[in-house]
């Protein structure tokens, strides 16, 4: 996980399998900028070959506190199963998120 | 007593002073496990093991015995960590026990009746994958044929999920009505949950109500893993999507419902992620082996189909499954 920010855009690349074991951290790194107000934070998930509901949830908290300071967050580089797994939770209707191939938005 | 392991452990020393052989130092392993049941701490040990060599070799120089009284003060804090570690392991198995007594209050409280319902085998099977269960499985019926079913997953796992899911259950025990819309159902719910948990907290949920006097099942989904409907007539497998946000994201959240007929022969397999996102050393467990498995025992009562896909699945991850694992299949009749 690699997290940068200026001039109130946090750009992030997040790489490996996100599961139980791992969303604390991601969780942890993720809130110290949740309070900051209209953050615009691009994620790149590219490089996660796996992400489970724990992993999710830890997006999903991100999402709540960033919008709610009047930021916004996308997500890019969702392969096909992480495209599904928002889809599946209707996530995909409310966040921003463009997966593998469906660039250039 | 002292005097007996001072006794013990001098003619230990003594043996291995004149010999040095490996079953001298086998004695010396042996002996300080003795002490550590008994809890003697590092300090004492050494305390004991200068005494001995001061009773044996009385005429070495002082220095050696300065030395030994460092090495003394110097283990007082080992022996206040093992001390610790003591403790530790006490209060480890006191929260076992709670862990127990509280994975049984969960099992009676979360406790629902499969409903017997006229031309529909029910096969049902919920198994956690740590002591406490995040996912669960909601029935109400009346006479008139009437059930509805909710299968619902918490994200994440263990004490949390299962306070959670208590709330589920208390907001479906509220609703107590067996002819409830899915949508409606879903929406109750999403309140419920919204107003009460933390912000990394979300349920997904899919809600059936099935009419057995027209054999048709409406369903809605709260971001849940879609069920699958198996048609036997032409032996193929399709997934029931219904949108529908997570519940306990957004209170404006709103959701679809949909209604299936089921004809005699087909299976109708409502899940939770922990089926199908098993993994092993090969890569994910498809969905395609899930329905294969389905397949080969479409013939067989229900519980022998749910029994059979769990069994197999666990034999793929190597008797291991990483999250808790649901699985319930109608079968029309």
């Amino acid at each position: 996980m690699e997290l940068e920010e200026s001039n109130n855009v946090l750009t992030g690349i997040v790489r490996g399998e996100i599961d139980a074991h791992t969303a604390p951290v991601l969780r942890e790194k993720l809130e110290t900028y949740q309070n900051e107000k209209n953050l615009e934070a691009v994620l790149d998930l590219s490089d996660v070959n796996y992400m489970d509901s724990t992993g999710l949830g830890v997006f999903v908290a991100f999402y709540k506190s960033i919008n709610s300071n009047g930021g916004h967050v996308k997500l890019k580089g969702l392969s096909a199963r992480l495209k599904r797994l928002f889809d599946i939770t209707g996530l995909g209707d409310i966040m921003d998120i463009e997966a593998v191939g469906k660039g250039g938005k | 007593m002292v005097q007996k392991i001072d006794s013990q452990y001098k003619e230990i020393l003594r043996q291995y002073m004149q010999r040095q052989s490996e079953q001298n130092l086998y004695d010396g392993q042996n002996f300080s496990r003795q002490l550590i049941a008994e809890n003697t701490s590092p300090e004492e040990v050494i305390s004991m093991h200068k005494a001995a060599m001061q009773e044996m070799y009385e005429d070495l120089p002082d220095v050696v015995w300065h030395s030994f009284d460092l090495l003394i003060e110097m283990m007082i804090s080992y022996g206040l960590a093992l001390q610790e570690r003591e403790s530790l392991l006490q209060r480890q198995e006191e929260l076992r026990v709670e862990m127990d007594l509280a994975a049984n209050v969960q099992e009676t409280l979360l406790k629902t009746t499969t409903p017997s319902l006229e031309g529909l085998d029910i096969g049902l099977l919920s198994i956690p994958a740590r002591k406490m269960n995040g996912d669960y499985v909601y029935f109400v019926s009346d006479q008139e044929g009437h059930a509805g079913i909710a299968v619902a997953d918490v994200i994440g796992k263990g004490l949390p999920a299962a306070l959670c899911m208590s709330m589920v259950k208390f907001g479906m025990d509220s609703l107590n009505n067996s002819r409830a819309r899915p949508k409606d159902v879903l929406d109750v719910i999403n309140r419920v949950v919204e107003k009460s948990i933390d912000d990394s907290m979300f349920v997904s949920m899919f809600y059936g109500s099935y009419n057995a006097g027209e054999a048709t099942m409406t369903y809605g989904s709260a971001g849940h893993e879609p069920a699958i409907l198996y048609r036997a007539k032409s032996e193929t497998f399709s997934e029931l999507n219904s949108k529908g946000l997570l519940l306990g994201v957004s209170p404006a959240a709103k959701y679809e419902e949909h209604t299936v007929h089921l004809e005699q022969g087909d299976l109708l397999i409502m899940m939770t992620d922990g089926v199908t996102e098993g993994r092993n050393e090969e890569g994910f467990i498809e969905r395609e082996v899930i329905f294969e498995l389905i397949h080969q025992m479409k013939d067989e009562p229900a519980q022998v189909i749910v029994r059979h896909v769990y069994d197999e699945l666990v034999r793929m991850q190597n008797a291991e499954l990483s999250d808790d694992f649901t699985l319930v299949i109608y079968k029309k009749v």
